[in-house]
């Protein structure tokens, strides 16, 4: 039933530079988190996953769940990839015309194409995703009278708005403040372990006070995968204070649950 | 996404969404008045300038069907669909490309229309000498339409080959600018070498409405149609297209053959009218402007709207270009270049000033 994706061996170069060397890893349902420093290939291995770029090497497939076939997602039409697959770009490149509703709708052509008449369905859909990321209060302002956080969330909406149940977001927390980055934490775990449709979502994320509380962590460093597994494994914990250059400390609390802190003090 | 969620599904915030709508109505209004009144105009602007009053008498006179059914209502409601053609390829580029400040003459095709009509001048003057007089005003007259036609689709026609089709819109821009630059050459080496090609190419490069007759009218209705039929069906592409190209490809869009009907589409539109009109500046570059500053929507308003209000403007400049110095005229691209360029200033003044 769940939906899972597969890397196997990716490579990617931009230009004359090796990005990505030999990544390999499964996603399944569950919310996953992807750090590692600037540079280090987060949203090259995103768009990768994604079938946005081109690989040197390697492929990437993904099993929507139940009986269906795996897809190529480097082979598939992006038709058939957008009905199981959404990725939420970095920063919003938008020029900003469309109201939020209408810009959560373009979620929409993912199932609907771009000759179909949205139904009742599409319409709920919409408003679902609207009201997960609080946004349906202004669904008739247009982008460009928003924050960045505000922006941030409807373009989150837009993703959500696919119903894809494997979603691949960048750094989905920026711009957002405390209140929604809190909030977002809750709505990543609300949709992973929604029990009659779980999602499976991998979001590369800046804020590691957020990323411990995934479900596991991903920490990728110069192209390649450096550790692999819950936030409370001592060996993923190590490989983050190690990526981050000592940049930071990781302690547990009184539950056992890690907490990071920037190493200021440190000389 | 908090847990202190409420329902705020109340009615109240539904005050902008009617207010996005009336702007829309009241803009479509608007644009429809324009061209029921420019239409007016057009037909009772004549060879004393903008005379109303001898309407009533050019209406009843002898020459009522040849002035009014063949030289005024043609080159009228020629304009207007010049206009309308240019104002959805400025729409249509505009959004393609992610640009405001794209223009449907950007890949190639102004360059191209212009080389073919000067090719045609060039070979009517030179074979002027050799075949009858009347065979080359022949020649010149229903060749140079052809020429500006088939030279606007070759123009983008090797741009997109440059280019490797549309798949990268940079370059894109750049093999249209590539192929404007050496077609341009190409036309000024043959105009030094057939000086009298030169006059010919520059009437067609500032526009004018005054050779619209019955027929072109029907193409170009006949093109019209199709493209604002085709264009609708990839308004969402458009509408998808503002997440960025990589947002609309994860949409399911396939980019490369999106991108490829939008440019043919504008590359013929902007051939159907430069072969009819010449070189009308600014009006696809500020119609679709002006539609999105007085009612923002989605593409599926902004490229009917745009149209409109291409057709509109252009009304209103052949009007102009009509009445301003008659009997005289000036060449309509020339005004539509004043009004346009004027439009643009004061768009700048108002950024600066806000």
């Amino acid at each position: 039933m769940n939906p899972t994706l597969q890397a196997l061996g990716v490579n990617v170069r931009l230009g004359r530079r090796d990005v990505l060397h030999a990544v390999s890893l499964g996603i399944g349902a569950g919310w996953t988190a992807l750090v590692g420093p600037n540079g280090a290939g987060k949203s090259t291995l995103l768009r990768a996953l994604a079938g946005l770029q081109p690989l040197a090497a390697g492929q990437v497939f993904l099993n929507p769940g139940a009986a269906a076939q795996p897809l190529d997602m480097h082979r598939t039409a992006p038709a058939e990839r957008a009905r199981v697959l959404a990725w939420l770009a970095q920063q919003g490149e938008v020029t900003g015309e469309l109201t939020v509703r209408e810009t959560v709708e373009l979620g929409r052509i993912a199932r609907l194409g771009l000759l179909g008449a949205p139904v009742a369905a599409d319409r709920k859909a919409v408003d679902r995703a609207m009201t997960l990321t609080e946004s349906l209060p202004w669904q008739h302002r247009r982008l460009h009278e928003l924050s960045g956080g505000e922006r941030q969330r409807v373009l989150l909406a837009r993703v959500l708005a696919t119903e894809a149940p494997m979603l691949l977001l960048d750094e989905p927390t920026t711009h957002l403040d405390a209140p929604h980055q809190v909030a977002l934490a809750r709505l990543f775990r609300r949709l992973t372990h929604d029990r009659s449709a779980p999602c499976a979502v991998l979001s590369v994320l800046h804020d590691l006070p957020i990323a411990l509380r995934a479900d596991r962590l991903l920490v990728l460093d110069a192209g390649t995968l450096q550790a692999d597994g819950p936030p409370t494994d001592p060996a993923v914990q190590a490989a983050l204070v190690r990526v981050f250059g000592g940049a930071i400390h990781i302690e547990s609390d009184a539950q056992g649950r890690p907490r990071v802190a920037l190493a200021l003090d440190a000389a | 996404m908090s847990t202190s969620f409420v329902a705020t599904n109340r009615p109240g915030f539904d005050a902008s969404a009617t207010a996005d709508a009336t702007a829309r109505r009241r803009l479509a209004a608007w644009i429809a008045l324009a061209i029921v009144v420019g239409l007016a105009c057009g037909l009772a602007t004549g060879s004393t300038g903008f005379a109303p009053r001898d309407f009533w008498a050019d209406l009843n006179g002898n020459d009522a069907a040849l002035l009014l059914g063949q030289i005024r209502a043609p080159r009228t409601l020629g304009a207007a669909l010049v206009g309308a053609l240019l104002g959805l390829s400025g729409a249509v580029a505009q959004g393609v490309f992610r640009n405001p400040l794209a223009d449907p003459y950007l890949l190639g095709s102004a360059a191209g229309a212009g080389l073919g009509v000067v090719l045609v001048l060039a070979a009517a003057a030179l074979g002027g000498a050799t075949v009858s007089p009347a065979t080359a005003a022949w020649i010149e007259r229903v060749g140079l339409v052809s020429a500006a036609f088939v030279g606007a689709l070759a123009g983008v026609s090797l741009t997109l080959t440059l280019a490797s089709g549309a798949v990268h819109t940079l370059r894109l821009l750049l093999a249209g600018v590539v192929i404007g630059v050496l077609l341009g050459a190409v036309s000024d080496l043959i105009t030094v070498v057939s000086p009298d090609a030169l006059r010919g190419k520059q009437a067609f490069m500032l526009g004018s409405t005054s050779f619209l007759g019955w027929d072109a009218l029907a193409l170009m209705l006949a093109g019209l149609t199709l493209l604002v039929v085709l264009a609708q069906r990839h308004a969402r592409a458009l509408d998808a297209l503002t997440l960025g190209e990589d947002s609309a490809t994860s949409l399911g869009l396939n980019l490369g053959k999106v991108r490829l009907a939008l440019v043919l589409m504008l590359s013929l539109g902007t051939a159907l009218a430069v072969s009819q009109a010449g070189l009308v500046a600014f009006v696809g570059l500020v119609a679709p402007h002006l539609v999105r500053r007085r009612a923002p929507g989605t593409h599926a308003w902004l490229l009917v709207a745009s149209a409109g209000m291409g057709a509109a403007i252009l009304l209103w400049a052949d009007v102009i270009s009509r009445a301003l110095i008659a009997p005289e005229e000036l060449p309509v691209g020339v005004v539509t270049a004043v009004l346009g360029g004027s439009y643009l200033v004061w768009l700048l003044k108002q950024r600066t000033s806000a």
